[in-house]
């Protein structure tokens, strides 16, 4: 499976689980406090994601190596 | 286990205008090898350059003898000069490299030694990992590539840092059967090797390395670099 399919799959069924007990009939429905932080769960979930990625890119980007020595070196075998 | 004697490695330098630069990396990989004893081979594959660079290779080849370097003039579009120069290789692994002095070539010997310590099909230079990076890149180029890797990263989760590196060695069948599998060019083509060795189930080793800006001539990472690259990871995203 390409890796969109992976990602097409693992979307549906989060999907589907979240709007099973999110937006289920007055019949089924889980108790008030569950359903109220369930559903703007995808939302956190999304702006969770994004801060981490700001925050692993700032890292990486902070801590990307300046090889100042490699480059040193390189001069000097030239 | 072959004896080391029986080894050889073959170096793809696919060159456009690098007329300084090629003297260089040439007498910088000829010495590693001697040093480190290890049988060699340079393949230099021209893009027809037009300041030199082919006076230079045939200059070469007088001073090291021709079963050491081997030019070719192949009129390529990026990616394939790889797939032409293999064809000429004798070597039983391939590496992989630029010709204009970015790579660090000390890291040859390096290559051999982890390739022997893993008996992997494939080491990949890496600028993310260990004591590996870059010199002379400001910081809105290190923030590109960075954030291209992420996005590499959580999109293909390819099981190896740095995907864009060009800086490889490979046995040499390994790379001719990825050679027949891979359809991408440029950027993309390197990230599709990686993408499609894991997939065939090719063990890939990591060695760190230091990318240093181009000694004589110029770099490029427009935007037009950024939207192929992006077109590219999306197509292997929804491809592999």
């Amino acid at each position: 499976m390409t890796k969109l399919g992976q990602w097409l799959c693992g979307l549906a069924l989060l999907g589907s689980a979240w709007a099973a007990l999110a937006l289920a009939p007055p019949g089924l429905q889980p108790p008030a406090p569950l359903r109220q932080a369930l559903l703007p769960l995808p939302v956190y979930l999304l702006v969770a994601f994004g801060c981490y990625s700001l925050a692993t890119v700032g890292y990486r980007l902070a801590t990307f190596n300046d090889c100042e020595e490699a480059a040193a070196e390189l001069q000097g075998h030239i | 286990m072959a004896a080391r004697g029986a080894e050889r490695v073959s170096v793809l330098l696919p060159t456009y205008n690098e007329r300084d630069n090629l003297p260089l990396v040439v007498w910088l990989l000829a010495r590693t090898f001697t040093d480190s004893g290890i049988d060699f081979e340079i393949i230099i594959i021209d893009d027809g350059s037009p300041d030199g660079t082919q006076e230079v290779a045939r200059q070469l080849e007088k001073i090291y003898g021709s079963d050491k370097i081997v030019r070719k003039l192949f009129l390529f579009p990026s990616g394939t000069a790889y797939i032409h120069g293999m064809k000429y290789a004798t070597g039983n692994f391939i590496v992989i490299m630029d010709a204009d002095l970015s790579h660090h070539v000390r890291l040859d010997f390096m290559y051999c030694g982890k390739q022997k310590e893993g008996n992997f099909d494939i080491v990949s230079g890496t600028r993310y990992k260990g004591n590996g990076g870059v010199y002379g890149w400001d910081l809105k180029r290190k923030l590109i590539s960075r954030g291209a890797n992420f996005l590499t990263q959580v999109l293909l989760r390819p099981g190896a840092s740095d995907l864009t590196g060009s800086f490889r060695l490979y046995r040499k069948e390994v790379l001719q059967k990825l050679m027949e599998k891979c359809v991408s060019k440029g950027y993309v083509f390197q990230m599709e090797m990686i993408v499609r060795a894991r997939q065939l189930g090719y063990t890939i080793g990591e060695v760190p390395i230091s990318f240093v800006d181009r000694v004589y001539g110029e770099s490029k990472l427009g935007g037009n670099e950024i939207v192929s690259f992006l077109k590219g990871l999306l197509t292997l995203f929804a491809t592999t």
